[in-house]
């Protein structure tokens, strides 16, 4: 026996581990599972590579107000690495948002969740709510322009809550505007807070696991009785069981490293999410967006009728986090297989479905006035002087641009206008400028004459 | 795991001794609940400590009168009321001021009702635009299109020695369901 074997046998015997331990990660789990068994493991591993970049990027990131931004500038500039590992602290976020995404579709669809696993399924619905949270407190962490009111948003949705709602908002900001205290908070929820209870609830989730046993592959016609389940289930592991390390282990382990290099890889090249401008809320020419996982939440905001959102704004995460949590109290027995259960299908299609259009929706944030708008170019407008020439002007300066589109340059707020001279009498023209309508202003008020009637040349032109 | 201690350690059911282990477990236990008083009232206050610290109005000058055209709306920057020392430029609040005469202003906050984003004034249409859910206001701060509940907050402004002064007030949250 070489030396090596005989003093790790020496140290294992005082330690315990081959008696403790080996028999965890051995533990026996159904045969032949699949690869979409794997969703959990990567989410765990992507958690880990998130515990070790953030404890990197706290040797170097200030947590002050004042100077969180400059410590973020010299991170990405100037430290060595210190792009890569801002890169892979977004990017592994990413796929834990992801991973525990897919984790849970997988789990609801199989019916994992079912009895006895109701309390992984609830432990893993917090835990991925948690994982949310970090990202949106992680954003707020860059502490540039969109961080700071996205802070105020966040204190907007917090003042929507009955009764509590003002106080809530102002505990969030730390005080009643945004300043030292502000960032200070976010940074111990990001840091202290969330990460002991992801801990806590990891624990859970993982002892869990072990203690219920993987759950098996779901066939259709093998419904879950609560009262045989468990006999079933040891019968089946005793008769086909295999151990988790490594029979099962080895596809966790190529998947995570695949994503690891994918992870690392993007890091290289795209390299960290930019910083806008520094965190002065005075600069008011801010147009602030969430990272991709909540511009679908962006969107819902700006298209629930407005006549409901106060109490849309807090009524409906609570509803919608409470079904979700308390998905197995509606039904923990019978058929697992999605095969057999038609409705989940569709659930799942329906949300998949409604946030993936949504997030498109909200990249393109077509109800945003597009402020970046240019004057219109002599060659769209087809002429460089006269009524039309000076009603393509007025069209920029009145910042009618910002919401109507002519010829692919505008915003999309109100309609296209490229050929409104098609659609629209001069007459007609005139009522909508001047009275407005369907979420448009009047602008009666603010126009000249002159510049009206400019204004309807152009338009007539558009053709 | 339901097995009675006594069987593990051998020692014959007693009721002295049951009583006696039913005393400790009640004292650990009250024990614990000393401790985590003891430790829960300052954690919980020192978490709650924004919302016990005392916010004071305070006047702020944003420039001298001559400098704002009347008629004019322009965006105007002051320090907060009670900024934390370490602040640095987080300090900093706007406001969006309109001289309406030779002695009046009006200040409208530039957070937006819907959820805060800092709304624009646009000269040329007269309107205030929000560049997140595309919340217009015009210009006495009405809502005019898209979603706010409510027009744009005012903030109190006066002309002190030459200077527009505005009171530094706290972020104004759409709260409609709040208590004061």
């Amino acid at each position: 026996m070489s030396l090596f074997i005989r003093l790790w046998n020496e140290f294992d015997d005082r330690a315990g581990f081959s008696g403790t331990l080996l028999p965890v990660i051995r533990h026996p789990v159904p045969p032949r599972l699949g690869w979409e068994y794997v969703l959990g493991s990567a989410t765990l591993i992507s958690f880990t590579i998130q515990v070790l970049t953030g404890i990197a990027l706290a040797l170097m990131y200030v947590p002050s107000a004042a100077e969180a931004y400059n410590s973020l500038q010299f991170i990405t500039n100037n430290a060595a690495f210190g792009s890569v590992l801002r890169g892979i602290h977004f990017f592994s976020a990413s796929a834990m948002i992801l991973f525990v995404g897919a984790h849970a579709i997988r789990t609801f669809l199989t019916g994992a969740f079912k009895y006895p696993r109701e309390l992984n399924w609830i432990s893993g619905t917090v835990l991925l709510l948690l994982t949310v949270t970090m990202g949106f407190t992680g954003q707020l962490l860059r502490w540039d322009q969109t961080a700071v009111w996205t802070a105020i948003v966040a204190a907007e949705q917090a003042g929507r809550i009955p009764l509590i709602g003002k106080s809530l908002a102002y505990f969030l900001l730390g005080g009643e505007n945004v300043g030292g205290a502000t960032l200070s908070r976010f940074y111990a929820f990001h840091v202290f807070f969330v990460p002991a209870l992801i801990f806590a609830l990891l624990g859970l989730h993982l002892f869990l696991v072990i203690y219920h046993g993987i759950s098996e592959p779901a066939k259709p016609g093998k419904p879950v009785s609560p009262k045989t389940y468990r006999t079933e289930y040891s019968q089946m592991l005793k008769d086909r069981g295999v151990p988790f390390w490594p029979d099962a282990a080895w596809k966790d382990a190529i998947f995570s490293t695949l994503a690891t290099i994918v992870v690392v890889v993007l890091a290289i090249i795209v390299g960290a999410p930019a910083l806008s401008l520094p965190p002065n809320p005075s600069i008011v020419g801010a147009v602030p967006r969430p990272d991709w996982y909540l511009l679908w939440v962006f969107a819902l905001f700006a298209l629930m009728p407005p006549a409901i959102e106060n109490v849309a704004i807090f009524l409906l995460p609570l509803l919608g986090i409470g079904i979700f949590v308390l998905t197995p109290f509606f039904s923990n027995k019978g058929e697992r297989s999605p095969l057999r259960r038609p409705w989940a299908v569709g659930i799942v299609i329906i949300i998949v479905v409604m946030v993936a259009s949504m997030t498109i929706a909200g990249a393109q944030a077509p109800w945003s006035p597009d402020f970046a708008a240019k004057p219109l170019p002599v060659s769209i407008i087809g002429t460089s002087s006269g009524p039309v020439y000076q009603g393509a002007q007025l069209f920029y300066e009145k910042g009618c641009e910002y919401c109507h589109m002519i010829s692919g340059q505008g915003g999309s707020r109100g309609p296209n206008l490229t050929t409104v001279g098609t659609r629209l009498t001069k007459n007609d023209i005139i009522i909508r400028i001047v009275n407005g309508g369907v979420n448009m202003p009047a602008f009666g008020g603010s126009l000249t004459s002159q510049e009206l009637s400019d204004l309807v040349a152009f338009l007539q032109s558009r053709k | 795991m339901s097995e009675e201690p006594s069987e593990q350690t051998n020692i014959p059911p007693n009721p002295e001794l049951i009583s006696r282990r039913q005393f400790f477990n009640r004292l650990i236990l009250a024990l614990l609940a000393v401790g985590g008083v003891l430790m829960g009232i300052p954690f919980i206050g020192f978490l709650f400590e924004p919302l016990i610290r005392k916010f004071t109005p305070v006047w702020r000058p944003v420039g001298a009168v001559d400098k704002f055209p009347i008629g004019s709306t322009t965006d105007v920057s002051f320090v907060d009321a009670n900024p934390l020392s370490w602040s640095g430029v987080t300090a900093n609040s706007a406001a969006w001021l309109r001289r309406d005469s030779e002695t009046q202003f009006t200040a409208f906050s530039v957070n937006c009702t819907h959820l805060g984003c800092p709304v624009r004034w646009v000269a040329g249409s007269q309107l205030f635009m929000c560049p997140c859910h595309g919340g217009v206001y015009n210009k006495n701060g009405e809502v005019v299109a898209g979603p706010p509940p409510l027009p744009l907050p005012r903030y109190p402004v006066r002309v002190n020695n030459g200077q527009v002064e505005i009171q530094a007030s706290p972020v104004p949250i759409t709260a409609p369901f709040s208590l004061p």
